[in-house]
């Protein structure tokens, strides 16, 4: 015993950055209903700035409800939601008016669908569905549209050359890269993934989450993605939150999750899929 | 000996204007809120009438309500004064008020219109009833018309300059051929009716009163006169009407009208004025109006069309 304290006391040990800066998304208590279901049962999410965090669960665990309450897309039942962002800094998010919080969602908060024909206009063109998001910010100058549509879509790793194509002559993947490109053409500080990669076949799914990766290294976003794979979990996740029946049964960082589950289900699920 | 018959008001088949007066009353005061909020869309029960739907029942509710023995009755589709449908319209409103008619832009007090403003620059005391297919100017970019409705409540109408951006990457040019989305009094965004663009700007600080009404859809709006009205356009790609450089009028001569093109067997096009009252004038050599555009294409508001510009994509 004694030696063990005496190793840890000795040991110089820089705490991680995350545990020292302050969380960029503070959920608590988040519960939703829908009729008799209850969908989201005092679920807490905190997310710290440049983290990836993997929410994962079977189908119906309430992950995908939890995605739609932080992208404001529903108010929840009860529970509160701050991001830390100077302009709404300590607000609950779900007390603000239908203006603001339409404001702090469009500008802040990024979002990516498993289905594209939620996130895009299919007869559009690939680059007008990215310079929407400018649009609808009050951008009315075509150039400056035509250059920040350019810009999202090479960043997302789209090809130049077919960015005036509509996103239903497209190929899944592709599709997926101008999802990515409109979420991230206002520079959001968090981007939300519902299962971006899902349907995706082996090859395009690695180079989606490659795009995916080195996004996530360059700027430093904060990613909240939600997945029922457990292979794109691993590939990005930082920390990994683990639903079931609406409620969190388990969390922690991913190795340690899915290496060394504790919860029955967690383990359930981690031998399932390797 | 009199009797109880010689009393009592003759039968009629129809009250005055066809429509019962409780119709006719709810049609004014819809067309007294729109004159009140420029551009927005009233809700109002369209009656049946014996044209159907689709067919001008939205401007002809509009014109019976208005008219009155006194007035005088202009209607033109297309341009023309003597279509099968204006003709039919024309002779129901008369038949229905005792309204006198004609083709006649200068004298007419209540014009009905599809599809187009006159040439001659119309003046205080007139109005324009415009039949309106559709009255969303979201429709193209939001299906759900609840939600169209909470756009227009919020002002919120960033996606519309989606379908010009569309137009700009494909053509190089705003294409959109008629119904152009134009901001109303700086508030509400309408489409003008299906008149082509070239007639859009008309409507911008005019003198006269519009009225454009969809009987189908059931709502009808208002550009009252001296109102701001501004067509969409991008900041740097300015908002252009029809080029019709070149085309001349094959029966008046006249240029830098609204023309109608005639393709010819030979594969070449022959014009003629849409305008078909203003054309009668010229070949009669009557006197005309001032026009909206004058000789040389020029619009008579100073420095509201800009030059062209083409984007670079």
């Amino acid at each position: 015993m004694m030696a063990i304290s005496n190793h840890q006391s000795n040991h110089r040990f820089d705490a991680p950055r995350l545990v020292n800066a302050s969380p960029l998304v503070q959920a608590v208590g988040l519960s939703k209903r829908y009729g008799a279901i209850e969908a989201v049962t005092g679920v807490n999410v905190e997310a710290y700035p440049g983290e990836v965090l993997g929410i994962v669960g079977e189908s119906g665990s309430g992950k995908s409800t939890v995605l739609r309450l932080l992208n404001l897309e529903e108010m929840p039942d009860s529970g509160t939601y701050t991001l830390d962002i100077p302009s709404v800094l300590g607000e609950d998010l779900y007390q603000l008016d239908r203006f603001a919080r339409r404001e702090v969602q469009i500008l802040n908060i990024g979002v990516v669908y498993q289905n594209p024909h939620l996130g895009l206009r299919m007869r559009f063109t690939s680059s007008g569905n990215v310079a929407e998001r400018l649009l609808i910010t009050g951008e009315r100058t075509f150039a400056t549209l035509r250059q920040a549509a350019r810009d999202s879509l090479a960043i997302s790793e789209f090809p130049l050359n077919r960015m005036d194509d509509p996103p239903r002559v497209l190929s899944g993947g592709m599709q997926q890269r101008v999802q990515l490109a409109k979420a991230l053409a206002l520079k959001p500080a968090l981007l939300l993934l519902d299962e971006p990669t899902t349907g995706l076949d082996v090859s395009v799914q690695a180079l989606v989450l490659d795009t995916l990766k080195r996004l996530q290294r360059e700027r430093r976003m904060t990613i909240i993605l939600v997945s029922h794979d457990l292979g794109v979990i691993r590939t990005l996740a930082d920390r990994v939150m683990v639903m079931r029946h609406g409620r969190v049964v388990e969390q922690g960082l991913t190795d340690q999750i899915l290496e060394d589950p504790q919860d029955a289900y967690t383990q359930q699920l981690v031998h399932a899929k390797l | 000996m009199t009797t109880l018959s010689d009393l009592a008001q003759p039968r009629q088949d129809y009250s005055y204007g066809f429509m019962d007066a409780y119709a006719k009353r709810e049609l004014r005061r819809r067309i007294l809120k729109a004159i009140a909020i420029p551009g927005y869309q009233v809700p109002y029960a369209s009656r049946e009438l014996p044209i159907a739907r689709g067919w001008g029942t939205g401007g002809l509710q509009v014109t019976l309500s208005l008219v009155g023995p006194e007035s005088v009755v202009k209607v033109i589709d297309q341009g023309a004064d003597d279509s099968v449908n204006a003709a039919n319209l024309r002779r129901f409103i008369t038949r229905m008020s005792g309204a006198e008619t004609t083709t006649d832009t200068l004298k007419a007090t209540i014009l009905q219109s599809r599809h187009r403003i006159p040439e001659e620059v119309m003046q205080e005391g007139q109005a324009l009833v415009l039949q309106v297919p559709d009255p969303e100017p979201l429709r193209g970019v939001t299906a759900d018309m609840s939600k169209a409705h909470q756009l227009h409540a919020d002002s919120d109408y960033g996606q519309m300059w989606l379908l010009l951006y569309e137009q700009l990457v494909r053509y190089r040019q705003y294409i959109q051929g008629a119904s152009y989305p134009s901001l109303v009094n700086g508030l509400y965004i309408i489409s003008p009716s299906p008149i082509p663009r070239w007639d859009t700007p008309k409507l911008h600080q005019a003198a006269h009163l519009t009225l454009l009404s969809a009987g189908r859809e059931k709502r009808l709006y208002a550009v009252p006169p001296y109102t701001d009205v501004y067509p969409l356009e991008f900041s740097d790609v300015p908002f252009q009407v029809e080029d019709q450089q070149g085309w001349v009028c094959k029966t008046t001569g006249v240029q830098n009208k609204f023309m109608n093109e005639l393709p010819q067997e030979d594969g070449t096009s022959q014009y003629e004025l849409s305008d078909s009252g203003y054309a009668e004038k010229l070949v009669k050599n009557e006197a005309v109006g001032a026009t909206y555009y004058d000789d040389q294409g020029d619009f008579y508001y100073d420095g509201y069309l800009k030059p062209p510009v083409q984007p670079s994509l």
